[in-house]
């Protein structure tokens, strides 16, 4: 009796390694956006308001991504230029 | 010098004033003078679950207010000789806790306690940040649940860059896992997160694991903390984290099912 019910248990999904995938993943990000410098969101505001007065791109095409190691911080910065555009001048 | 401990989660109705309740009560029963702090301004509810409701005159607020002395203010537990408890204040308003005054009182009880629990209220506010600002070592107190976990590491966040030790650069706060209303059962059946998921989860150390328990909710009825009913599986779990948060080895329990009829008859023990 008791190893046909395990059988049963065993078929259905397992919602507590759901929940450890999930809370795997969200934990990690709030982390890594945690240690990042508070100005960061303004930076790249601003960085984005110089980039489109030469070029027209999207809100997006803009990445800044800081990094911490044990004795030195990175900034990451990515632009992602529109195709159409690269031989405009 | 009194050590600061504060009983934090982030999340609501984990536990946390259960918790301070227990492992106050615990550490003054070890014989250390030990104060239990309640911090949640305006929904003050530590005084019901020691039991003491019926004797606060005076408050936390009032204390820093100068219009109590904190010995007007303190309440002594009908248990034990100990155990004081500084109850908040219920009707004024929140920014009547100031840092300022919080850590007055906290110096002064210092000098003459062993211990001081800080029962921090829920959320991140004005409250929860000073029941952590001054703290030396820090419970955090979560459930086998998304939210709470989730919560307790929004809480670590906090202690490790807000509380005084990360500001004035010195040693970090120690940080411990309390994980509460664990259901073995439910973990078997994959149902619950693990204590293993949990601490994976989190990377902190585990001080004890306190299993659901209808224990709890008949201790809070009767307004005694629930370490005193030491039949129950719940106060043997807080007596262990307090031996445990005081050097003592002991080995973790309530962290497996408990033996079915079955196992009672052909398992031994």
């Amino acid at each position: 009796m008791m190893s046909l019910l395990d059988y049963f248990r065993t078929t259905k999904p397992r919602s507590a390694s759901v929940a450890k995938e999930r809370l795997q993943i969200l934990v990690a990000h709030e982390r890594s956006s945690r240690n990042q410098p508070s100005y960061l969101p303004q930076l790249q505001k601003e960085l984005l308001d110089v980039i489109r007065k030469y070029v027209n791109v999207e809100q997006d095409a803009i990445s800044v991504n800081f990094e911490q190691d044990e004795d030195q911080e990175t900034l990451e910065l990515n632009i992602v230029l529109p195709d159409h555009q690269a031989k405009h001048s | 010098m009194a050590r600061i401990i504060v009983v934090t989660s982030g999340k609501g109705g984990v536990g946390k004033t259960t918790t301070s309740a227990a492992i106050a009560m615990g550490l003054a029963k070890k014989g250390h003078k030990t104060a239990v702090i309640d911090f949640d301004v305006g929904l003050r509810n530590l005084d019901l679950i020691m039991g003491c409701e019926r004797r606060v005159v005076y408050d936390f607020i009032n204390v820093i207010n100068g219009e109590a002395t904190l010995n007007q203010a303190l309440i002594r537990d009908k248990h034990c000789n100990q155990l004081y408890i500084l109850p908040a204040s219920q009707t004024r308003d929140k920014d009547a806790l100031s840092q300022e005054g919080v850590g007055k009182i906290l110096e002064e009880l210092s000098k003459d306690f062993k211990y001081i629990v800080c029962d921090s209220p829920a959320g991140i506010e004005r409250g929860a940040h000073l029941a952590m600002y001054f703290a030396d070592d820090a419970f955090v107190v979560t459930n086998p649940e998304v939210s709470s976990v989730r919560d307790s590491d929004r809480m670590l966040g906090i202690l490790s860059s807000k509380s005084r030790r990360a500001e004035q650069n010195q040693e970090p706060i120690k940080e411990y896992l309390l994980l509460t209303r664990y259901s073995p059962e439910r973990v078997k059946l994959g149902e619950m997160l693990s204590v293993d998921d949990v601490q994976e989860i989190l990377s902190l150390h585990l001080l004890g694991v306190i299993p659901e328990s209808k224990s709890v909710l008949n201790a809070s009825n009767s307004g005694t903390p629930v370490i005193l009913d030491e039949k129950s599986d719940a106060g043997q779990a807080y007596a262990d984290i307090v031996a445990r948060y005081l050097g003592e080895d002991r080995p973790h329990r309530f962290i497996d099912e408990k033996k079915g009829i079955f196992g009672k008859l052909f398992g031994g023990k």
